[in-house]
């Protein structure tokens, strides 16, 4: 029933629960192995640009997940993050003239130094009060965004060029930048994974399931959920500084706050706090977002149904809803 | 051996099926469907495209015209992948519309790239015949510079010598703000203050008693959409213009006015390239408009798309061909413009089409005998000096002739 | 003439009263949201698409039924309330066992849903809707011209937000309401009907958001959007208040509407920045907001 005590005893946050068996880490191979294949077949059947899309948000929806479904924190405001690299990014690469990995680098770090300000003050605070004060952090980065003279105003950072990797290889193919773009979603997903399962990532479960209990077994929780907060950010940025790049150019959309309502959204619908959930989820948000664009209006209208449907029919997400049937986490 | 055989038998036919059909020209109409320029551009204008198309008797003239839409939802990045796939996949020749300054510029990039035709009616950057010019881009309806250029000098004129600003502050505003005050104290005017207000702002009461305090003459609007319309509206609520001060505005449309009705908007000054009941030509378009629209009269972006698909699809004729976007706007630029809604006119190498501008103001509640009788002409501004001159875009295009 | 730091007194005055005045409309949607978290442990995020609503009602009213303000100003907060009372028992209810969290992304779902609807039907330019003649003009008071419609929505909201206050503080369903925020289980052991008491709780909020709705219709753009921004801003409101206390609700909305409009005197560029400052620093300080209880 309700009332403001029932926090504590309310049903967390839908994770499968179910135990992290040498099964599981089999299957989890296969996975593995399966979106590897996936990343190199798509490209011959769908819209390599479409594609890249789909991975900078699958990044960006992992490292949101990371955050939520691990940590247990709930972020409103992580387009934050991902806005604020799209931006240095595309400066960067614009005006400074650096080459392409070493602008995502700099948009990267700008995020983690952000997620570092942001993430040290949100910590202190738990539950709703931690949304809240991520989503108002956030709104002042929009504020911020909107007013600097760099990122351009309501025209954003256009015209940023894809120019060479290591200063060699041109990415102006999107077939080639594809590549490059598949290889850091790969690499932000494995890291993502290792992270969950290193002992690390134990104990920032044991940190979300029961705080005051991992707290007395000795573990300066507040430094944990400062860890997870800082990496999901810098992995938010590297998402939003890959994506800078693969449509040239960055803008307002990126740190407004609907964006971290879409990121919510995406994790929601492939499943919170599980590793692969994020990735279907933001394939299949952005999917309608381009395929259903004909349909005018009726885009954000869908998006809300979905929302809906969800939170009262499939809690757990797509994904959720596999690894409950396979009986393994996913 | 065979295989070969059969594909050049097959590659045989459609060059010969191509040679006997008529051209084939895809048009995209990318624009926003849901969000705050939905009633500008719109749905709106895809009508106005399908009417350039029908009023073109393409058929007759051997083009195989198709209109395909979608809307980018104000997002740079929907847009621009919605363009490169259009391009790369579906086959889409030229794209039309395309409001929102972030979006067109994101489009006019793609569209270089690709070398497609890109003609934009609804966006308001000067930058796309400027800085960001492209040898892909045409664009036709108007831009701040003529909307700030327009306005700015007209009021002058007219005796509006001391301006104040509310300023949106972004850099959108601050342009707006910046141009329309080279334009005031080059006409002799002087701008005695300004305020920047937060974007966006729902409440303006404070602001504009801070202009009401400043007793300048004219109180220019260096905003758009909502807040324009907030403003206004607290105008009236505040006796603003009944207080002797004129009120601005420096990028406003006539869906806007329509909804504000000219009970609170009456007095309100500002420039716009068309207007529905301007002439005889204007009035049979907009009625033809109005039938396929729910009543709704056509705005200046969606007329703006009607000429310029009439204007592209010309050059295709001539062209007899519509995949190279470079060719075919060199074309355009060439060949002189006509069109029922805009007259005569050109455009000039830095992709900018040049036609007259008005000065309206909204007539008040007695004047005005339907919710569309909105306007009354204050003045023409010339084609010629409507915009911004061509050396002062910091066009490349340009500075290569 | 005594001015304060280059600003004369007189428009510092002015610039007050009109902070009151957002300050009035902070308060009363502060107010609704605030009653449905105590009680129902719901971010309310369709509170932005109810407000709307009600500006939106209020106009239908006029032009399809010839009603016109005064009879929007109750009419309309009793269908949206009634829409509302349709939504917690179809849906919200179904989640009052869960984390925070799906409550907000329910309702943040529906304020989509809502606000595209009404987009597809009625554009985005939005919609006339005039000052009630009654109300119409203005008093010409020393420091400014007050419209007499400004003067009226202070009127308006302190009244229903004070006998707001009163009927939860002094009376037997106020207390009713007190008892089931604090321990519902017990409450429902003493033969009230809680879950009746949730859904009146809800359109009851809902309904003063379209209070508020109406009252803004003459003055602001009657559009689908129109309460999609402040609704982030409101929040922020309630936060610094305290979750779900109802005087600290009240109080920080007029308070950081006087706030606010400071801010536009003097860095008028901050002033939609500010609440948010505001809002960080005071959850630093105390956790729990201004008036909330710490948990």
């Amino acid at each position: 029933m309700a009332h403001s005590a029932a926090a504590a005893d309310a049903a967390p946050i839908a994770t499968t629960g179910l135990p992290e068996s040498r099964d599981a880490r089999a299957l989890h191979r296969r996975v593995f192995i399966g979106i590897a294949v996936m990343l190199v077949v798509l490209p011959f059947v769908l819209y390599p640009v479409f594609l890249m899309k789909v991975l900078c948000f699958a990044l960006f929806a992992l490292a949101f997940n990371l955050l939520l479904g691990y940590g247990g924190l709930l972020s409103f405001g992580h387009a934050a993050y991902f806005g604020m690299a799209s931006y240095l990014c595309a400066y960067a690469a614009k005006t400074w003239g650096v080459t392409p990995e070493i602008a995502v680098v700099i948009g990267t770090v700008t995020a983690a130094l952000l997620g570092l300000v942001f993430g040290a003050l949100a910590i202190r605070r738990q539950g709703i009060y931690f949304s809240m004060i991520t989503l108002a952090l956030a709104q002042m980065v929009f504020f911020f965004s909107l007013q600097a003279k760099f990122t351009g105003g309501e025209d954003g950072i256009q015209a940023v060029p894809r120019g060479h990797l290591f200063g060699v290889i041109s990415l102006a193919d999107d077939r080639v930048l594809y590549v490059l773009v598949a290889v850091i979603f790969f690499a932000g997903l494995a890291l993502i994974y290792r992270i969950i399962h290193s002992p690390f990532g134990q104990v920032l479960k044991a940190i979300r399931d029961n705080e005051p209990r991992a707290i007395s077994l000795g573990y300066r929780a507040n430094q944990y959920k400062l860890a997870v907060f800082v990496l999901s950010a810098t992995l938010a940025g590297l998402a939003g500084s890959t994506k800078a790049i693969v449509f040239q150019l960055a803008s307002l959309t990126d740190v407004h706050w609907s964006m971290s309502g879409e990121v919510v959204l995406m994790t929601l619908v492939g499943g919170m706090g599980t590793v692969f959930g994020p990735i279907l989820g933001a394939f299949v948000i952005i999917a309608m977002e381009n395929y259903l664009a004909q349909f005018g209006a009726w885009v954000t209208i869908i998006q809300g149904v979905v929302f809906v449907v969800c939170v009262l029919l499939f809690r757990e997400g797509i994904v959720g809803l596999f690894a409950r049937l396979l009986k393994k986490p996913l | 051996m065979l295989t070969r055989l059969l594909l050049a038998t097959a590659l045989g036919a459609l060059a010969a099926g191509t040679a006997l059909a008529q051209t084939p020209v895809k048009i995209g109409v990318l624009n926003d469907r849901s969000g705050v320029y939905a009633d500008l551009s719109g749905e709106g204008s895809v009508v106005a495209a399908r009417m350039a198309v029908e009023d073109f008797k393409a058929a007759d003239k051997g083009l195989k015209v198709e209109i395909v839409s979608a809307d980018h939802q104000n997002k740079p990045d929907v847009g621009a992948s919605l363009a490169r796939q259009w391009y790369d996949r579906d086959g889409v020749d030229a794209i039309f519309d395309v409001p929102t300054s972030s979006v067109a510029l994101a489009v006019a990039q793609v569209s270089r790239e690709k070398n497609k035709a890109f003609i934009d009616s609804g966006a308001g950057t000067a930058d796309l015949t400027g800085p960001q010019c492209a040898p892909t881009t045409v664009h036709w309806t108007y831009d701040t510079v003529a909307l700030a250029n327009g306005t700015g000098s007209a009021m002058v004129k007219r005796g509006g010598d001391t301006w104040y600003f509310l300023t949106a502050d972004y850099a959108f505003g601050q342009a707006l703000q910046r141009d329309t005050t080279a334009v005031v104290t080059k006409n002799g005017g002087k701008v005695v203050g300004s305020v920047k207000t937060p974007f966006p702002t729902s409440d303006f009461s404070s602001f504009l008693l801070q202009a009401q305090a400043s007793k300048a003459k004219v109180i220019g609007l260096a905003n758009a959409g909502g807040d324009t319309i907030n403003a206004i509206k607290q105008a009236a609520e505040f006796g603003i213009t009944e207080g002797g001060q004129a009120l601005a505005g420096l990028l406003i449309f006539s869906s806007d006015v329509h909804a504000l009705t000219p009970k609170v908007a009456q007095g309100l000054v500002f420039t716009e390239p068309f207007y529905w009941d301007l002439n005889d030509g204007t009035r049979a378009f907009s009625d033809r408009f109005a039938k396929l629209s729910g009543g709704k009269k056509p705005t200046a972006v969606q007329a703006g798309v009607y000429a310029s698909v009439l204007h592209y699809l010309k050059a295709v004729e001539a062209l007899k061909e519509s995949g190279d976007g470079t060719k075919v706007v060199a074309k355009m630029k060439e060949l002189p413009t006509d069109d029922p809604l805009f007259g005569k006119g050109t455009i000039r190498p830095d992709g900018r089409k040049i036609h007259d501008m008005y000065l309206f103001e909204v007539k008040k509640p007695g004047e005005s005998k339907n919710p569309w009788d909105l306007y009354k002409t204050l003045a023409t501004i010339p084609a010629a000096e409507a915009f911004r001159p061509l050396n002062e875009g910091n066009c490349p295009l340009v500075a290569k002739n | 003439m005594i001015t304060i730091l280059g600003v004369p007194m007189q428009a510092l005055f002015g610039q007050l009263l009109l902070g009151l005045i957002n300050g009035s409309f902070y308060a009363i949607l502060s107010l609704g949201l605030a009653i449905i978290f105590g009680l129902l442990n719901i971010i309310n995020f369709t509170h932005g698409a109810q407000y709307m609503m009600g500006a939106f009602v209020a106009w239908m009213l006029l032009n399809y039924a010839g009603l016109g303000y005064w009879w929007a100003l109750i009419l309309a907060p009793i269908i949206v309330g009634l829409f509302g009372v349709i939504l917690e028992r179809l849906l919200i209810a179904r989640l009052y066992k869960l984390d925070h969290l799906y409550g907000l992304l329910l309702t943040f779902g529906l304020a989509l849903i809502i606000q595209g609807l009404f987009r597809n039907e009625y554009g985005v330019s939005g919609l006339p809707y005039a000052i009630p003649s009654e109300l119409s003009g203005g008093q010409r008071l020393p420091f400014m011209f007050l419209p007499n419609y400004r003067g009226w929505v202070v009127v308006a909201s302190l009244v229903v937000c004070i006998a707001t206050w009163l009927v939860i503080e002094k009376t037997k369903l106020g207390a009713y309401l007190r008892a089931a925020t604090e321990n519902p289980t017990l409450v429902q052991a003493f033969g009230v009907n809680v879950p009746l008491l949730l859904t009146l709780t809800y359109g009851f909020g809902v309904a003063l958001a379209a209070f508020a709705g109406v009252l803004a219709a003459p003055v602001y753009s009657v559009n689908p959007n129109m309460g999609a921004d402040i609704i982030i801003v409101v929040f922020a409101v309630v936060v610094i208040g305290g979750m779900g206390s109802i005087l600290g609700s009240i109080v920080t909305g007029f308070t950081l509407g006087l706030i606010e409009g400071l801010t536009k005197v003097f860095y008028p560029e901050a002033s939609s920045t500010v609440i948010f400052v505001i809002m960080v620093l005071v959850l630093l300080v105390k956790p729990a907001g201004l008036f909330g209880r710490t948990a």
